[in-house]
């Protein structure tokens, strides 16, 4: 019965993680620009990457694997910020500006409020 | 202190990679984790920043808070990418990281990365330039709540 129940949830687990990827690079292709596809591909590897991972442990049982399993997850979550910052970084030094609906960065010279504008 | 710590985690890294556990491989094992803490001493990388170990209770209830904030803003993104009319509204905005280390600011950055739907594209000193792909995520930084969030991690050693 525990087993049927692990089973069942790791599947669980690793659909939502494979319909998240999914979602993920269909973004990819829906998204106008490249600072908009960024956010897309985001998706996937933060939630994709950890309930496939999370599904995955679950298969494994409480062994070695599960634990390199979690080190894989750590590293993806360690590596991600830094490569996208150095991708966006990047864009904006070869001057790919991004399409924007609003630029709010003249905003830092105005006194703290709470942010919101009228 | 630190040291010690090092290469305590260096040794258990060493086991879950390893497998083997006779006396002679642990054995050499525990020695590799030692040289590796020392010369990391050697190269002044073992230092509150290359080791955070202060950090690690603290750790224990951020961590499962950014993992809630991750899913709550990929979900919303999800919806975003399959709404048909694609309701995007890209925003670029400075806000101020409040944290006293470069640690710190740099896990508001990273933070602020992982979070589908913001991307912090710039860093100088403590204003950090972000692309939110819609309006309302900028204005949510903006208010400060994962700042204020980070700060408390951060000294809560």
């Amino acid at each position: 019965m525990t087993g049927f129940l692990v089973e069942a949830l790791s599947w669980a687990l690793i659909l939502a993680g494979a319909f998240f990827t999914i979602v993920g690079a269909l973004g990819l292709m829906r998204m106008p620009e490249l600072f908009t596809r960024m956010h897309a591909a985001s998706i996937t590897d933060t939630l994709g990457a950890t309930l496939l991972i999370l599904g995955m442990m679950l298969q494994a049982g409480a062994s070695l694997v599960a634990l390199k399993l979690l080190f894989i997850l750590l590293l993806f979550f360690a590596t991600g910020p830094v490569v996208t910052h150095a991708l966006a970084q990047s864009a904006l030094h070869a001057r790919v500006e991004p399409e924007l609906a609003e630029d709010r960065r003249a905003r830092a010279a105005e006194p703290p409020g709470d942010g919101r504008q009228p | 202190m630190r040291i010690v710590s090092l290469a305590g985690f260096l040794f258990a890294f060493w086991l879950v990679l390893s497998g083997h556990y006779t006396a002679m491989l642990v054995a050499a094992g525990a020695v590799c984790a030692i040289l590796c803490a020392l010369a990391a001493v050697r190269m002044r990388i073992a230092d509150a920043e290359g080791h955070p170990i202060h950090l690690f209770v603290g750790a224990l209830t951020y961590f499962p808070w950014l993992a809630w904030e991750i899913a709550k803003s990929a979900w919303a993104v999800t919806k975003v990418v399959l709404d048909p009319k694609l309701p995007i509204s890209p925003t670029m905005t400075v806000v101020k990281a409040s944290q006293r280390t470069p640690l710190g600011v740099n896990i508001y950055a990273n933070s602020i990365t992982l979070t589908p739907g913001t991307i912090t594209v710039g860093v100088s000193g403590n204003d950090l330039t972000v692309h939110a792909l819609v309006r309302d995520g900028a204005i949510d930084l903006e208010g400060g709540g994962m700042d204020r969030r980070v700060s408390q991690f951060e000294g809560s050693a």
